[in-house]
Order: structure tokens, then sequence, then C-alpha cells
């Protein structure tokens, strides 16, 4: 099963309830996969800012301390917002390299959710109500978000295996099914430099779908490149700094339904997820055609 | 005419309340046939197992399994239906206003399920005697290993319509992407055209029966033969 969910405004009258918006779709989507849950919201970035989402299981000694110390190694001014278990540390763009890399080598007890201007991950074992609740999800707004909520097939129910999965900055992808190549694909893309950092098979998908786009792709293409590389069932929802996208296997079994209005353009793998949504009963609802790429960008 | 509020009653005594008016309807102990559902808000199982000639209408689009086995009854849903709408159904009508969503029909035994919007992947799949008209598109896979009754389709057809077919009868009226396994276009005779005339009365279509093409099986998948192993 899985539950997916995604909001992508058209309207930024809109965007202050993105957060609570999304949120009340994936509680209704709760019973479609308890194990764990995690949404990604894309904000309004703030000049060359840069943000890197880490999460700790132990926040009060993980985060003590640490923008004092990563300002001091990586010579930069750094800013930490924290959140439960996760915390959002901003710094300049052009310390985004030193500082990515200063974690990953020194920090190695925080767990990297997401990087980029505008992107932020929150994710935690756990049902859709308690992980929304946790990080006051329905207080956050952006201008576009995914949420997922899991029932694990492919790899253990641990924070790192909770979706959406971030393999490129302000990148992050959603899945509902079970890839059949993900061993192989991800040994193929290891050898070509890709950084893939769990035994997941959505990870393999999203690493693919960075990797297609590093090659100079773009996200609507890298999808469509993905339906020959990717064996097995899926139905992805793909979020970019300014784009979404949404792609379902040539079988097409897993469940996905779409609305667009002149606000927005949802995504819900029941129905049920979006008729909380304003003007639902007048917006265009329809089920995406397998094997079809649909892409939207702002 | 009784109403039914989805949202105050819950799923469960909803489907209990219109089971029993079914029951006493068929047995002539009420005649109280007429029932509406609000807020169905795409809930799973709305008005399944009926057994017995009320008239339901439900004021919105459905979830998971509407109609599901159902006998006798008349289902309309003013909306679109979600996965497996009318499974398994005996008898009985189902009309969806809208869209359903993949294998509508599937397995369904009798009765008439009818979609006035388009049918996504693997409609009558396994269909044991249903007749089932769809006025839009139907997706891939519909009428897989179709064992009996009618699926007629007012507009196009997706991949591999009619794989492992046994003796249920396709009538497409657009184009079909491509056929599966075993199913070949057949001659129109007189008694498809009335079959098909019925049909399209009875589903509200004008569409034209002369317009349609006839699809079935060409029984060489019947019994395994080893000859045969690179076309299952």
């Amino acid at each position: 099963m899985c539950g997916i969910v995604g909001l992508f405004l058209k309207d930024d009258s809109l965007s202050p309830q993105l957060g609570g918006m999304l949120s009340e779709m994936l509680v209704t989507m709760t019973d479609r996969g308890p194990d764990s849950a995690g949404i990604a919201l894309y904000g309004a970035s703030e000049g060359s800012s840069f943000k890197v989402t880490v999460q700790s299981d132990d926040p009060a000694t993980g985060f003590n301390g640490l923008a004092a110390h990563l300002s001091a190694a990586t010579g930069s001014p750094c800013r930490i917002e924290e959140k439960s278990t996760h915390a959002v540390i901003s710094t300049d763009g052009d310390n985004a390299e030193k500082l990515v890399a200063h974690l990953r080598d020194a920090h190695s007890a925080l767990r990297i959710m997401s990087t980029g201007d505008s992107m932020e991950i929150y994710k935690e074992v756990g049902l859709p109500k308690d992980v929304a609740a946790r990080f006051n999800i329905n207080q956050m707004s952006g201008t576009h978000g995914i949420g997922h909520t899991r029932m694990a097939t492919e790899s253990a129910v641990t924070t790192m295996g909770a979706h959406p999965f971030s393999t490129g900055a302000d990148q992050c992808l959603v899945h509902n099914g079970s890839l059949s190549n993900h061993n192989s694909l991800r040994r193929r893309l290891r050898r070509n430099g890709v950084h893939i950092e769990t035994e997941n098979d959505t990870e393999v998908a999203a690493a693919y779908l960075t990797h297609r786009m590093n090659q100079g792709r773009n996200l609507g293409e890298a999808l469509e490149d993905s339906l020959d590389d990717l064996d097995g069932f899926f139905t992805f929802v793909v979020g970019t700094k300014n784009g979404f996208g949404v792609l379902r296997d040539p079988i097409a079994c897993k469940p996905a339904v779409m609305a667009e209005t002149d606000q927005y353009v949802a995504f819900g793998s029941e129905y049920r997820a979006l008729v909380s949504l304003p003007g639902i009963d007048t917006a265009r609802v329809w089920e995406p055609e397998p094997a079809n790429v649909y892409f939207w960008e702002r | 005419m009784p109403t039914i509020d989805l949202a105050q009653d819950g799923l469960r005594a909803l489907n209990k309340t219109l089971q029993k008016a079914a029951r006493d309807v068929a047995a002539t102990q009420s005649n109280e046939t007429d029932w509406t559902i609000e807020n169905p808000k795409g809930s799973h199982a709305i008005a399944v197992g009926l057994d017995g000639p009320i008239e339901v209408t439900v004021a919105g689009s459905t979830g998971y399994y509407c109609a599901g086995m159902n006998k006798e009854a008349s289902i309309n849903v003013h909306g679109s239906a979600g996965p497996g709408v009318a499974e398994n159904m005996m008898s009985g009508t189902v009309v969806i206003e809208g869209d359903a969503s993949q294998y509508a029909g599937a397995t369904g035994r009798g009765g008439l399920l009818v979609v006035k919007g388009n049918a996504a992947s693997r409609c009558g799949i396994s269909m044991k005697g249903i007749d089932i008209v769809v006025h839009g598109n139907i997706g891939h896979m519909s009428a897989f290993m179709a064992q009996s009754g009618t699926l007629v389709v007012c507009g196009d057809a997706g991949d591999a319509l009619g794989d492992s077919l046994y003796e249920a009868r396709l009538f497409v009226r657009g184009s079909v992407k491509s056929l599966g396994a075993d199913c070949i276009k057949k001659e129109m005779r007189p008694e498809h055209i009335e079959l098909l005339t019925d049909l399209l009365e009875r589903a509200g279509s004008d569409a034209k029966p002369e317009e349609f093409t006839r699809y079935g099986s060409a029984r060489q998948l019947y019994t395994f033969n080893i000859d045969n192993a690179s076309s299952y």
C-alpha cells in the first residue's frame, strides 16, 4: 500500500495554508500505511540562504551548541532552528558545500534529510497525525509540498527508510510500490559516483532521477528515462525547486487521483485525500494515465 | 425518501441499514425503496452486499469497492467511483455518472454496470456474466480472462483488450490500442445488433449498434498446449 499526497499551488494566497492542507490530506491516508510518515515542503527561498535539514535520535545533545560549532568549522555564520528531532541549519549559499561536507565528516550521528534553497524534509517513524504534530507542519507555508505514509516492504521501518527521499538539492521523491531492479541499479549509480545512503528501493529511484538531471535532463525527461530503466511497480510524485511531477508505471496497479483548479494541482492515492481541498467539487478530477509523465513548473 | 449522512452515521451503520432495507423490501415487509447517501467523500465499500430491489442514490464520489456483490438493487453514483466498483455483482444495476477507476465490474456474474465517463484499466477483468456499458474509453488489460457477459465500449480501448478471453462478447465503437493474446475481431451478425440495441438503450447511450466492432476469443488457448507456450 502506502499513501501519497501532493499539492502544487498556482495561487500564492493559499501559501500560508500549504502545511495545513497537506497535513490534513496525509492524515486521511493513514490507513494506507501506518509505519512512518514524512513531508517535504518548499518554502520561499531567502536571498542567497542555503538550508540543510538534519535529524538526531538525541536532539538535546546532538543540536546543543551545533550552530556555533558549524559557524566556527566552516568559517561562515550558521543558524539553527530546532523542531523536535529535526533541525534546519541555514547558512550562506557560498558555504553550502563546506557545510554539507563537514556534517558528513564530523557529525555522522546527524542524519541529513534534505539540502537546498527552499526545501525542508521532516520524516519519522509513527502515524501521520503524530509526525505532522511533532513538527508543526500545519503552521508551515510554502509553494508546493509532498507527503507520504508508509507501509514498508523493501527495507526496515526506520527514519531513514521513511519517505520523502532526497538525493539532490531541492529534489525529493515519494513512491507507492516496489522496485525489483534496485540492487543492480544502485551498484551502477554508485559506480558513477552517486551517493546513496540506504538499502531502500525508493532512494535508488530518487538517486536515478538526480543522476539524470545532473546529466542535463529536466525533471520531465528524467521521468521519461525512468520508464526504461526502472523495473517494478511505482507511482511516483516528485518535487524540484520549481517543479512537481507524477509518473505511474505501465501496469499502473498503484492507485492515483489528481485534481486541478485555477488555484492548485493536487495528487492523492485516493480521492478521499482530496475532499477537503477548496473548490474540489468543481475541480477537474482524473486518474493519471499509465506511463505518462505529468509535470508542472512555476 | 430516507437519507443517510455518511459523515454522521458511519459506514457500518450505513451498510447495515441498506442491507436490512433491501431484505425487507424483497420480503415485501417494507415499501421504503428509495435511499440517498450524502457525504460519501470517497469512502470505501459504500452500499455493498445489498440483496433486494431498492434504489440507492450516492450524492458524490466513492472510494474502493462501491456496490460490491450487488443483488437486485439499483445503485446510482452521482460522481466518480474508485477501484473495484460493482465487483462480483450478481444482478441489479449500477450506474456511475462520472469515471470509474481500475477493475470496474471485476468477476461480475450478472446485472448491468454503466459508466457514463471513462473506465480505467482492467475493466471487466474475469467477468462471468455481467453486462458492462462504458460511454467513454477503457484502459489497458480490460476483459482479461473474461468468461461470459458483454462489455460495450462507446469510446476507445487500451492495450491488450480481451487477453486470454473465454466466451465474453466485446464490442468497441472506437479504436483498440492492441488486442490481447487469443482475442480477435469477429463478424457482427443480426443477433449482435439486437443485443447491442437493447444494452445501449438500457444504458442511456445514443450510439448506433452498427458503429461497433465485435471482438471475441479465437479459442486457441483454452487448454494448455506446449506449442502455444509463447502466447500465454
